[in-house]
């Protein structure tokens, strides 16, 4: 644009020449060029105006004279006028008011643009162009269309959420089938909310990013659970809607028992919820079976029946509300993932490959919460409890150990380990020099009367022990836990903070550490198991864990509104604007769909 | 058919398109290259139409070539010969031939020559004249006829003579590269590649041996006319789309074109055959004084560069003139070019957009996609009076009607042999 235009009136000369002759007033704004497009414009601004009766809107040439003049719009003050002048003639009452809007529009003429967040598409190829690592669509067209469009997003292998319903269940077991075989995954027909990796699908709350996995074939049953668990506290890892005919006959649960598998496998899940109607019979069965070889607790809601007595892994639920509760209990102390805290951990992998070392030795300074952690390895060891504990063995089982060091044992002659803590450092020493030790387990409690800095002596210690197995080719992992607050004179976190900094995983209690403790010499005897897991499994699941690795990147096709919250929530969206093919002419349609299988 | 399926055969056709090399050679009176014009013939845009159907200002434009041919003395004259069926029509694009708007050329009118020397095709446009009152929009006063002649005698030999020094003739690709980067779409901007085409042809203008007035005249005239290389294009675009439909098999657009009654269109796998509909009116802004109740219907060749796969097809080139579609800034011209990506097969990599994120233009309608989608091309135009000798009165777009893709969509299933 020309420089002049944008400099405003200020820094012009300004001729506003008026002249009225038979109410033409003449306008003149001497070196404003002004190109056509905007002149015209300008023109259909003005002339909208009301009072306006006639108006003309030129750069001041002598072609554009001539044409004043055949239009009747012509004055003299025209006359002076020079081809870089902005020249406005208008039939008006009020010429103010006209050239009040005249600077308006031209002080504002960058253009309000709209510009979404996301790109829209009319076709399955530009969205592909638009969106190429898509891992989802998400269908909420008419049901008529649903599953022609689903078999389109398949074959492009997206996962599929299908919001829309009338969808026929021959159509639906179509989808399902394909979609298994592919590895990917059909929430629904007629599924009316997900949570994925925190985004919300479709009709869906915003719950905080949690550790409990949801399975529902029931939209409005997800919705209560999850938002009862964001309520109180707990976060939602998944919630993956089935659609509410999954369960029958036909379908035979495909997408619950892949949905389950999926949430076993991932990482962020530590609790898994299922939610469903009362399913026929066999389906039930092969459901709670399916329960069962899951790594994970299971709280189940199987709506209208008694809920049974918990059995294996599997807890049942009466009512939705319950369903959360257990399921928040579960979360809060529930088996603490290997995966979760250790994935890709290098200490891990050279402890696998050293097969002497199985074993876990926890030194306590606080005798109940040694007690905890022999419990809680009994339960993982399957070992019967042992009532009796002589000088503090609170468990031995194989070269695993747990030991009370305040049992009145170690504090004859020198003071107990809360204050003092020589004594264990010496055992921790010695236990990190053990070629069988795999995970050391402390406790750490302070508060007014317990030792200044316990993590401080400790820190050191921990740092060079795991130096110098190193040194031997080991590796040793060390787990701890603080009892104590912030208002502590140690500080919490203070504590906290040093055990980390010497390579020391902290958790939040005593039994989460323990449990860790369980998981990692669990997680070195998998080997064997692993492989043999590997061989029955039947279902590739790749595609649909992908998808819940990371926030989902969708292809909307259909209700534009939810693009907009999976955008508003960080997930990655193109907007497929979807039209029936042909604008629903069937026969064009049907010659489209052969000329492509040509 | 040679192809295994239809997108292997578009991909021919498109393939033609991105490796065309169009060379400006020569500025020639039209019947010196269309043996047709040789008698009382006149040529028009769009597909086949007769004196009848016409819209006003294509019927003056008619009288205007009847006048400057000399074919009659006066108006009423004129008028009388061309109801009288005295003179033959012939769609332009019979005759390897396109024009603007009315598209009306004579035999002593000027063309310019393009050569697609991939194949060898030449294709003829008419020479832009102004803006104004100007033959094509259906003027024909003293003024119109006096710059015909003018165009006849000073300015097509004078751009003759330039252009015979070129060797090979001036490489009109890269003209269009570089245009399309200076904010260029080539039907309704056509600033940056006329500045480059004086560029180009002045140093060889200067040494035409053309007289110091004349040569004055030709460099103002060129200098004055921001759409002087629309009708290169056109030419260009031309042979081009020729040389694409020789592949004879596929679903590719090769022609769009109106006559102010009919669309026309052809397809690459449909031979020579047009599939018509009516016309729509444009839609976008107007001069002063003048409204949509003033324009003519959707008339002229020009759509040839959005067949090519410029012009409304590659909005998102063009800022300066983005707000011929609408309100909404810059962002309605990616959302149009978008938009029109959906019914094409392929990015012209030859034509890359900077202000598309160097997407190339558009290339290749697939006819297909047209009717699956519903989405018709978008053609930036200008908008004529709708009584002849009022001339240009506005600029904007229109859409091509579905229904010429929908027929040509039947006439392709019944080459191919698919029965619905």
């Amino acid at each position: 644009m020309d420089m002049r235009s944008e400099t405003g009136f200020e820094d012009v000369t300004i001729n506003i020449g008026l002249g009225v002759r038979n109410m033409l007033h003449t306008v003149i704004k001497k070196n404003l060029y002004q190109d056509s497009v905007s002149l015209m414009l300008l023109t259909n601004h003005l002339s909208a105006m009301d009072g306006v009766e006639r108006i003309s809107v030129m750069m001041g040439t002598p072609s554009n004279k001539d044409i004043m003049k055949g239009s009747g719009l012509f004055t003299d003050e025209l006359e002076a006028a020079s081809p870089n002048d902005l020249c406005v003639v208008a039939e008006t009452e009020d010429v103010d008011l006209v050239i009040e809007e005249l600077e308006d529009f031209l002080n504002n003429q960058s253009a309000a643009s709209e510009a979404t967040a996301y790109s829209t598409v009319r076709t399955w190829e530009m969205a592909g162009n638009k969106l190429p690592n898509a891992d989802l669509a998400l269908i909420s067209i008419a049901g008529e269309h649903a599953a022609a469009e689903a078999n389109k997003a398949l074959d492009r292998d997206l996962n599929v959420f299908l919001f829309s319903d009338n969808v026929s269940i021959e159509d639906e077991l179509q989808l399902k089938q394909r979609a298994a075989e592919k590895g990917l995954m059909v929430m629904g027909p007629d599924c009316g909310t997900g949570i994925l990796s925190g985004v919300p699908i479709a009709f869906a709350n915003v719950i905080e990013k949690g550790n409990i996995g949801v399975v529902g074939a029931s939209g409005t049953g997800i919705q209560e659970v999850t938002t009862i668990i964001g309520r109180n506290g707990g976060g939602v890892s998944h919630a993956i809607g089935t659609g509410g005919r999954d369960l029958a006959l036909e379908i035979g649960a495909l997408t619950t028992i892949q949905g389950l598998r999926v949430l076993d496998a991932d990482p962020e899940t530590d609790v898994i919820v299922y939610i469903s109607k009362p399913p026929a019979p066999e389906v039930r069965k092969k459901v709670v079976e399916v329960f069962k070889t899951l790594s994970k607790p299971v709280v189940s809601i199987f709506m209208g029946d008694k809920p049974k007595e918990q059995h294996d892994n599997v807890h049942y639920a009466w009512t939705l509300e319950d369903t959360a509760l257990k399921a928040l209990e579960l979360a809060q102390t529930s088996n603490v993932s290997v995966d979760g805290i250790l994935a890709d951990n290098e200490d891990l992998k050279k402890i696998k490959a050293n097969k002497d070392q199985r074993f876990i030795k926890g030194y306590y300074c606080g005798g109940t919460l040694a007690l905890e952690a022999a419990m809680i390895l009994e339960d993982a060891f399957d070992l019967d409890p042992d009532a009796a504990h002589p000088e503090g063995m609170m468990l031995q089982h194989g070269e695993h150990e747990v030991i009370d060091l305040g049992d009145d044992a170690y504090t004859q002659g020198r003071a107990h380990p809360m204050i003092d803590p020589t004594f264990r450092v010496e055992k921790v020493k010695e236990a990190i020099a053990n070629p069988k030790t795999a995970v050391l387990l402390l406790d750490n409690v302070i508060g007014y009367g317990a030792h200044d800095d316990m993590a401080g002596v400790f820190a050191p210690v921990v740092e060079k022990g795991k130096k110098e197995a190193a040194e031997q080719g080991r590796a040793i992992i060390a787990i701890a836990s603080v009892t104590g607050t912030a208002q502590d004179p140690q500080v919490y976190q203070d504590q906290v903070d040093k055990l980390e900094a010497a390579g020391v995983i902290v958790t939040e209690s005593n039994a989460q550490a323990t449990k860790l403790a369980a998981a990692i010499i669990a997680s070195l005897e998998e080997e064997t198991v692993e492989a043999e897991v590997e061989k029955t499994v039947v279902a590739d699941l790749t595609k649909a864990s992908e998808l819940i690795s990371d926030k989902p990147r969708v292809v909307n096709v259909g209700l534009s509104g939810f693009a907009d919250t999976v955008q508003e929530n960080g997930g990655q969206v193109v907007q497929y604007q979807w039209a029936p093919i042909a604008g629903g002419d069937k026969r064009l349609a049907a010659i489209l769909e052969k000329l492509s299988k040509l | 058919m040679q192809f295994k399926t239809i997108d292997e055969a578009n991909q021919a056709v498109i393939q033609h398109i991105t490796e065309s090399e169009p060379f400006f050679l020569d500025v020639v009176p039209a019947k010196s290259v269309i043996s047709e014009l040789n008698g009382k013939a006149l040529l028009h845009s769009g597909p086949p139409t007769v004196w009848e159907k016409m819209p006003h200002p294509m019927q003056g434009s008619c009288i205007g070539a009847t006048l400057f041919e000399g074919w009659a003395e006066t108006e009423e004259e004129a008028q009388k010969m061309l109801e009288n069926g005295e003179v033959t029509f012939l769609s332009a694009h019979s005759v390897n031939a396109v024009g603007p708007m009315g598209g009306i050329t004579s035999g002593n009118m000027p063309v310019v020559v393009v050569e697609n020397k991939a194949s060898g095709k030449h294709a003829y446009c008419n020479l832009n004249e102004g803006i104004g009152a100007v033959l094509r929009f259906g003027a024909y006063n003293d003024e119109v006829i006096n710059r015909l002649n003018w165009m006849k005698d000073v300015l097509g030999p004078a751009l003759s003579k330039a252009l015979a020094q070129i060797e090979g003739g001036m490489n009109v690709n890269v003209i269009v590269a570089k245009a399309i980067t200076m904010g260029d779409e080539f039907h309704q901007r056509n600033i940056a590649a006329s500045s480059l085409f004086l560029r180009e042809i002045v140093p060889y203008l200067i040494t035409s041996g053309t007289p110091e007035k004349e040569l004055q005249e030709v460099t103002k005239f060129l200098a004055d006319n921001d759409q002087f290389f629309l009708n290169i294009m056109m030419a260009t675009a031309k042979s081009v789309m020729d040389t694409a439909a020789t592949v004879t098999e596929g679903s590719i657009v090769t022609v769009l074109a109106r006559n102010g009654d009919q669309f026309g269109i052809k397809v690459s796998g449909l031979g020579d055959q047009w599939f018509t509909a009516p016309v729509n009116t444009p839609d976008g802004l107007y001069f002063s004084g003048y409204s949509s109740e003033d324009a003519t219907p959707d008339m002229g060749d020009s759509a040839i560069t959005e067949a090519y796969g410029v012009g409304g097809m590659a909005m998102v080139a063009a800022p300066g003139v983005v707000r011929f579609v609408g309100t909404g800034g810059f962002n309605d011209a990616v959302n149009t070019s978008d938009e029109m990506r959906e019914i094409c097969i392929a990015n012209n990599n030859n034509l890359q957009i900077p202000t598309w994120d160097f997407q190339g233009a558009c290339l290749g309608i697939d006819i297909r996609k047209v009717v699956e989608t519903g989405i018709t091309p978008v053609i930036n135009t200008g908008i004529a009076h709708k009584v002849a000798g009022n001339g240009q009165i506005g600029a904007g777009t229109v859409r091509v009607p579905l229904g010429c893709f929908e027929k040509a969509l039947e006439a392709l299933a019944e080459k191919y042999g698919v029965e619905v």
